[in-house]
């Protein structure tokens, strides 16, 4: 008796609900798919940071960076890396400079912006060494970083002030990024492989300055890239450091949720009960 | 009562002014008086009464939850010597636990007193700030006596010996200032000068090793102090004026003026990293574009034109330090800057660059 009188209240509920999809669906729908692309760009970005064993002198590794080459930069970079109005020469920026760019994602670049921005690779990490092996075979330049600099066992105390005083002023004290001029900006060192750091150091992409070796020495620059991996992965003393951007960030948390709770208390320690 | 009091009063404020320049406003705004006494719920529907009750009783327990979650937290995350991350929980529910127990025990009172204690309303006004006329002439009373019985207005010299004592006792603090300057010669000879002097080399910072102008290839940017600084007595002092910024450019991209000329070594640059605006460090260096950034205040100097100022508070130029090569092929300078480095001073002379 109680059974069927159950049944009959839920038949017509359920029906309902089949024709009107609930609002948190959508919600869910689309929390999902930023979930899925979010956690395959960290996938994607993750592999690309896996070295290959290639050899840049192989004469096979120079004629397939050439081909690739030719085929999807020397529109702007010029057919013997002189450079065109689209593109600056490469002759001499040698193989770290390549490494950097391409594996990045920052070139190809997107679109013309104040400055190419990282972005998931176009080529995987054969044909970005491939490339490297054909623009150092053309003119001698900085080549990739040795791996015993980028094992992350140098000195992060002597690092850490290398890098507060050739770096910290521009990419911000914990390696958060900061703004340039005009639209430029300094990046997140956060999630940058060794490898990226130490050519960037090398070749200086961009804006960036120039740290040659007679500056920073390789042991310098381990030190430094320990010294930041370091920074991003201790755990945080202080809680949350809102993206470590400083004053900025912590002050607009303060105003709205500091302030916020304050003015809420208010009106309702000054409103009458009903 | 009170609403008879209040009308009162604003005549008579009227009747203060001048008839001249009262303005009778014909849409002055009328008070409208208190609002009719509304009966809460809590007053009429003993359900609700109950009901309000058990929320302040739960309030209350609620707090002695989070008075005993803090005392388990002390236990259950403790601090290990060794480890700094377990400060943070320590303390995150230490906090949570505290705040919550204080909170809980706030609200529950307000709430208390909102919905169930006595509902009366009554307003006090506030009285007049002037004494009455009899309050007024005892304290007069009060102060001639005083002042006869301490002799403070009959005997004059003492009086105004001790004012005098107290006037010339804040002298001293002034003269303690002058701890502040620097102990030879006066602030703003210490201003201008720093420790470069003819010769003396260009150091890495911070470990001090010269710098040769070979090592310094285009696009490079060499933070700088001078040689020995790192030996000096007063190394952060003599470090917050001399600190300098050493970039390489294409000698074509230099425009140097007349006199300058020698400054600058095969495209090598050496500018004060002091901003003339506050004396924020500028060592934002853009190598493309040549722009020096400073990050306090966004001022913008262009390397390429004398560090001229092409954005930004700042009213000056950066100082630049005249460089050129020793005979092992170092980096040294020339001299010291040729003006002051760094913001503005009372004392700061234009006229260095002669």
């Amino acid at each position: 008796m109680i059974r069927t009188r159950r049944a009959a209240a839920a038949g017509p509920v359920r029906t309902r609900k089949r024709g009107r999809r609930s609002p948190l669906a959508s919600v869910a729908l689309v929390a999902v798919g930023l979930l899925l692309t979010g956690g395959a760009y960290t996938l994607f970005t993750a592999s690309s940071g896996a070295s290959a064993a290639i050899d840049l002198n192989s004469a096979q590794a120079i004629s397939q960076g050439k081909k690739l080459f030719q085929a999807n930069c020397a529109t702007c970079h010029g057919l013997a890396l002189q450079g065109t109005v689209a593109g600056p020469s490469l002759i001499g920026v040698g193989a770290a400079a390549v490494d950097f760019q391409v594996g990045t994602g920052r070139m190809p670049l997107a679109q013309d912006a104040p400055q190419a921005q990282d972005k998931p690779p176009v080529f995987d990490d054969t044909q970005t060494k491939e490339l490297a092996a054909y623009v150092a075979s053309v003119a001698p330049g900085p080549g990739l970083p040795s791996s015993k600099y980028l094992q992350l066992s140098g000195n992060a105390t002597r690092g850490a002030e290398l890098f507060r005083i050739n770096c910290a002023m521009c990419h911000n004290v914990a390696g958060a990024g900061g703004a340039l001029t005009e639209g430029k900006y300094a990046p997140n060192l956060n999630g940058v492989t060794p490898a990226h750091i130490y050519e960037a150091m090398l070749t200086g992409p961009q804006n960036m300055p120039v740290f040659n070796d007679a500056n920073i020495s390789p042991q310098d620059k381990a030190d430094i890239i320990t010294a930041l991996k370091a920074t991003q992965q201790n755990a945080n003393v202080g809680g949350f450091d809102l993206g470590s951007l400083g004053p900025v960030a912590e002050g607009l948390f303060l105003w709205i949720f500091g302030l916020g709770a304050i003015v809420a208390f208010t009106v309702w320690l000054t409103a009458k009960a009903n | 009562m009170a609403n008879q009091e209040s009308t009162e009063v604003v005549p008579a404020g009227r009747a203060a002014a001048s008839s001249g320049t009262a303005v009778e406003r014909s849409d002055a705004f009328q008070n409208p008086g208190l609002p009719p006494h509304r009966p809460r719920v809590t007053d009429s529907d003993p359900k609700a009464a109950k009901h309000a009750e058990r929320a302040i009783v739960a309030l209350f327990y609620v707090s002695i939850v989070g008075a005993v979650f803090a005392m388990a937290a002390y236990f259950a995350f403790p601090i290990h010597a060794d480890d700094l991350a377990s400060v943070r929980l320590n303390n995150l529910f230490l906090g949570l636990g505290l705040s919550l127990a204080l909170l809980a025990i706030g609200v529950g009172a307000v709430h208390w007193g909102k919905v169930l204690m006595a509902d009366h309303e009554g307003v006090d006004i506030r009285h007049p700030i002037r004494g009455d006329q009899k309050t007024r002439a005892r304290a007069v009373e009060i102060i001639d006596l005083a002042n006869v019985e301490s002799g403070f207005g009959r005997r004059t010299l003492i009086r105004n010996s001790m004012i005098a004592a107290i006037a010339v006792l804040p002298f001293p603090a002034i003269f303690l200032f002058r701890d502040l300057a620097p102990a030879s010669g006066t602030p703003a000879e210490a201003y201008s000068h720093t420790m470069w002097k003819k010769g003396s080399r260009l150091t890495k910072d911070p470990s001090g090793v010269p710098i040769k102008a070979s090592d310094v290839t285009i696009g490079s940017v060499f933070h700088v102090i001078p040689e020995g600084l790192n030996d000096a007595p007063d190394m952060l002092e003599e470090k917050a004026k001399a600190a300098v910024l050493l970039m390489r450019l294409d000698p074509a991209d230099l425009h140097p003026s007349k006199g300058r000329e020698s400054w600058a070594y095969d495209g090598i640059v050496a500018y004060s990293k002091i901003c003339t605006h506050v004396g924020c460090p500028v060592a934002l260096y853009e190598q493309q574009t040549h722009h020096l950034l400073c990050p306090c205040h966004q001022s913008q100097f262009d390397i390429t034109r004398e560090a001229e100022v092409i954005f930004g508070p700042a009213k000056r130029p950066l100082p630049q330090l005249p460089i050129s090569v020793d005979s092992q092929g170092y980096l040294v300078a020339q001299s010291d800057f040729h003006e002051p480095v760094g913001p503005s001073f009372w004392e700061r002379r234009g006229d260095y660059n002669v």
